[in-house]
């Protein structure tokens, strides 16, 4: 069997790697425009920090595909004829397949803001975007951010490090209001001015003002303001990266269409990862995932799929994380940005404005449904149990410290959050004795 | 369509930083400190000698404090090593180059030709005479560099790691082990005419501790020299196993021992330059325990030889305790294991040679409660935590299948733990049951990654 795959990010990589273990003998070709190797998308934002190095980012070392015998094509798939099952590249080359895996990722979005086509405009996805920041950041001094998701925090964040003074301005009333609810947005907001980021909410891009040469001098918002700018970042957002999809004729709609196989609408075709909508999600779940672990859960299942053991998609529980200058944030199972009327939610915050835990419950039976925390690790393999038992609140609450994942000797917050916990919801129990760590302590369960 | 131009500017190396300008006063006092300091080496009048060499040390220490406010205490506590891989300094520019030349040229002077420190040494004189009641050496003048260099550095990484009680705990562990026991309390037996010991090495690192010679000798000054025998026996070999088994490898390598407190310390800025590479492991395994094979045979030789059980034994083990002296106790330890630190990375002799980091790796590995654990499926590959290993554990590759690093080399500095910007890594003692379970988020791949 010669198994392709068009993309070489952690979808098609990981789809990769698990054919290769579970099929010994299948050839297995890897097609990318970006990159010769794999590397980690989520860490480009490092390579401009200074904190490593491009070869710091590549999950494998070089040897790891030759020794796996996976082969690497570094070119651009420009079309596939599904009939022939072959796909061809832009160098005229053509790579005759039997099952075919579309790992295409994403593409920048962005309204038609006028004048977003100046040098120096632009969004941030890949190798070739993080290349042009670096050379048209040089020496400004002022940049603007637009959009208020995960991507502008982290420019916002690479722009600081080098003391390039930054606007970033955000279309809603809260930050990220689409995901956190207001408790965490203002923590969030309150951690990113403290570093000096100009956060402008209720503010959006009205237009990009250039100077005689064709770049970047400013931008004009909906407020009325004229902002200086040498350098503009587009991070409103991603889309499926749909051109060869199309060209090959498959059935799209925002994303590659899938079933819960991740099978494309023809035989032999697959798509999976950020690229991939599927027709039926679970409810109460999206239909586009764009994340890493997602990307690789997908890639693994449908790794499967393609060597004969056909295995439906199940993402398990939500989670995810993300770092804000120095605040991490985890959350698993469900937090809506505002509780249904079925839901209980508590929300803990240190004086510090440096920690907060926010518990979400079902007030019908107390099952917990969801947490989110900024500042505070959690142990992912415990809160899995606890939403899958549908544990009660008053045993997550007591049981807390078995979820704490921060190093040895921090702080713990456990008997605050209890006390808090205690004085809201007076009338549940609190099952069980709260159970702390130590150097030769037990372990959590 | 999509343009794909190809990565270039990612892939070659970014434009230097430059030095921020507040924190050169500081860096041009740390310069001065170091012409003081030829200044006294040149100096023949003890006198004056003794003034250069105290304005030295104040302008060094004095320079480099101040330095590491500036650079660490305006900034939010956390972890920010923003510009490390485009500093000269930190990624092996022209500054590297000069400071591993500048200190290897220190060890190779010590060892070598200490003739050349004379006046340094005699400007110690009345320093050592008050503490030890003795002139100064060679080694007190080592010593004296060392200990400064891990309290004032130390004093750096306090201010660095500030946000987190773990990395405190431990960098004031080492200040303190290598402040009163390896400085003050050898130089106070001596002062008290006591054999000259160093309660917080064991063998095999201080391999000689248990040469029937060293034994006799501290056995036949009575008292303290009895318990000293004791003390040595018991850590080498009863302590040791049991606090790796509750701890881990880290108790020693990270909170106690003079080599790794160095390290720690004056080699905090260095640590991501230990090669994380498939073949660096490979010369690792090929080199330490060879080296631990080595020290004990030479120990069991030696005793072989005592016991008078073989007659000429003295032949085999002469020059063999000379070869390892030399080779593993001056060139590896010193030399290399310190004078490159600027370009190898802060732990190459406690990675590549420690024999009694072999000891205490087998335990960890094969007998201990310790691990670090990965949390869940969170690894988002990033290579922060493999960066900031600086005993060249890949450890990205456990945290991305979700296995639990579980390595003989990690001496639990938790700087991986410290560096994951997805919080995925905890340093953890558990029970020994499932210690290597990996997580079920991720299906680990068999495929070799080392
Ligand atoms: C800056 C940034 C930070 C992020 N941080 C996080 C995070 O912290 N956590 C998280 O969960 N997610 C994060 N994400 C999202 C995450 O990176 C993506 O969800 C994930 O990379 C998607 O993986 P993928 O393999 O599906 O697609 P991609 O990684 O996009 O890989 C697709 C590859 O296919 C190539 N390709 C496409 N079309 C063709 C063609 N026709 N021929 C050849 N090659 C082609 C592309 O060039 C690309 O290299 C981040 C994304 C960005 C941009
Ligand atoms: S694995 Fe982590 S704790 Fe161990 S030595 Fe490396 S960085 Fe330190
Ligand atoms: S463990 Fe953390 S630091 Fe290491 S690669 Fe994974 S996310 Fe990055």
């Amino acid at each position: 069997m010669h198994l392709v795959i068009i993309g070489n990010g952690i979808t098609g990589v990981t789809a990769a790697c698990t054919a290769r273990r579970l099929n010994a003998s299948a050839r297995i070709t890897l097609v990318s425009a970006e990159s010769a190797h794999h590397y980690s998308r989520p860490a480009l934002m490092y390579l401009y920090l200074g904190h490593l190095r491009y070869a710091d980012v590549k999950p494998y070392e070089d040897w790891f595909w030759a020794e796996n015998r996976l082969e690497l094509v570094h070119a651009e798939a420009t079309g596939v004829d599904t009939a022939a099952r072959t796909v061809q590249l832009a160098t005229g080359q053509v790579l005759a397949y039997d099952r075919l895996l579309l790992a295409t990722g994403s593409v920048v979005r962005t309204a038609d803001w006028p004048g977003q086509q100046l040098r120096g405009v632009q969004g941030f996805y890949g190798l070739p975007d993080l290349e042009r920041m670096a050379r048209a950041t040089q020496g400004i001094g002022h940049a603007v951010v637009v959009g208020g998701g995960l991507i502008g925090v982290e420019l916002a964040e690479m722009l600081h490090s080098r003391g390039i003074r930054v606007t970033w301005l955000v279309r809603e009333q809260r930050y990220w209001q689409s995901v956190l609810p207001p408790e965490e947005a203002a923590l969030l907001t309150a951690h990113i001015r403290r570093h000096g980021i100009d956060l402008r909410l209720a503010t959006e891009l009205r237009e990009v003002l250039g100077d005689a040469q064709g770049r970047v001098r400013a931008v004009l918002t909906t407020t009325g303001q004229e902002l200086p700018a040498g350098w503009v970042g587009l991070a409103t957002g991603v889309t499926p990266n749909l051109a060869l999809a199309q060209a090959a004729g498959l059935a799209t709609d925002r994303g590659i269409l899938v079933n819960e196989l991740l099978e494309a609408s023809v035989p032999g075709v697959y798509a999976a990862g950020d690229c991939a909508q599927h027709r039926q999600p679970a409810p109460g779940e999206v239909a586009v995932e764009q994340l890493w672990y997602t990307g690789r859960m997908q890639g693994e299942t449908v790794a499967h799929t393609l060597c004969g053991q056909p295995t439906p998609y199940r993402r398990g529980q939500w989670f995810n994380s993300a770092k804000f200058f120095s605040l991490e944030y985890q959350t698993y199972g469900r937090v809506p940005a505002q509780a249904g009327a079925d839901t209980a939610s508590f929300c803990w915050q240190h004086p510090s404005g440096r920690h907060l835990l926010r518990l979400n419950f079902r007030l019908s039976d107390h099952a917990v449904t969801g947490v989110n925390a900024l500042g505070l690790r959690q142990r992912q393999a415990v809160w899995e149990r606890w939403l899958g038992e549908q544990t009660p609140i008053g045993t997550v609450v007591a049981q807390l410290a078995a979820a704490n994942f921060d190093a040895e000797f921090s702080r713990q917050h456990e008997p605050a959050i209890r006390r808090a916990f205690a004085r809201q919801f007076p009338a549940i129990p609190l099952a069980g004795r709260p159970r702390r760590r130590g150097l030769f302590g037990a372990w959590p369960g | 369509m999509q343009d794909f131009p190809a990565p270039s500017l990612a892939l070659a190396p970014p434009p230097a930083a430059a030095t921020p300008p507040g924190e050169k006063p500081a860096l041009a006092a740390v310069a001065l400190g170091l012409l003081a300091l030829l200044a006294a080496a040149a100096d023949a009048d003890a006198a004056r000698a003794q003034l250069s060499l105290g304005i030295a040390l104040a302008l060094l220490s004095g320079g480099a404090l101040a330095w590491a406010w500036l650079a660490f205490g305006r900034a939010e506590a956390g972890w920010h090593p923003h510009d490390l891989w485009r500093r000269a300094s930190t990624s092996r520019g022209a500054v590297a180059w000069a400071s591993g030349l500048a200190l290897t040229g220190f060890y190779v002077v010590l060892y070598w030709f200490p003739w050349l420190l004379t006046n340094l040494i005699r400007a110690l004189d009345p320093f050592s005479q008050s503490l030890r009641h003795r002139v100064a050496d060679q080694w007190f003048l080592y010593g004296t560099f060392y200990t400064l260099a891990v309290l004032v550095l130390g004093g750096r990484a306090l201010w660095k790691y500030r946000f987190s009680r773990y990395h405190l705990a431990r960098t004031a562990s080492v200040m303190f082990f290598q402040l009163g026991f390896s400085f003050l309390l050898p130089g106070l037996l001596l002062a008290l005419q006591q054999p000259e010991y160093y309660f917080t090495y064991f063998w095999p690192l201080k391999y000689d501790y248990l040469f029937p010679g060293t034994v006799a000798q501290l056995l036949h000054g009575g008292g303290l020299g009895v318990f000293m025998v004791f003390w040595g026996v018991v850590m080498a070999f009863v302590a040791t196993p049991v606090l790796t088994y509750f701890l881990g490898k880290r108790w020693y390598c990270a909170w106690v021992c003079g080599c790794g407190g160095l390290a720690e310390t004056a080699g905090d800025a260095y640590r991501q330059l230990s090669d994380k590479s498939r073949q660096a492991w490979r010369w690792e395994v090929r080199l330490i325990y060879p080296i631990l094979g080595l020290i004990v045979l030479l120990t069991a030789l030696l005793w072989l030889g005592a016991s008078g059980a073989v007659p000429a034994l003295g032949v085999v083990t002469g020059p063999l305790g000379q070869f390892y002296g030399f080779m593993i106790g001056s060139v590896f330890s010193g030399v290399v294991g310190v004078g490159f630190y600027p370009l190898l990375g802060s732990r190459v002799w406690c990675r590549f040679g420690c024999p009694m980091a072999a000891y205490l790796g087998l335990l960890q590995k094969h007998f201990s409660r310790f691990r670090i654990s990965t949390n869940g499926g969170q690894c988002i590959s990033c290579g922060n935590c493999s960066n900031a290993c600086e005993m060249g554990i890949d450890v990205k590759q456990y945290a991305q299948c979700g296995a639990p690093i579980v390595r003989a080399a990690c001496v639990g500095c938790g700087l991986c733990a410290t560096a994951c910007p997805r919080g995925v890594l905890n340093l953890e003692n558990g029970p020994r049951a499932g210690r290597l379970a990996g997580s079920a988020f991720i299906h680990a791949d068999s495929l070799r990654i080392l």
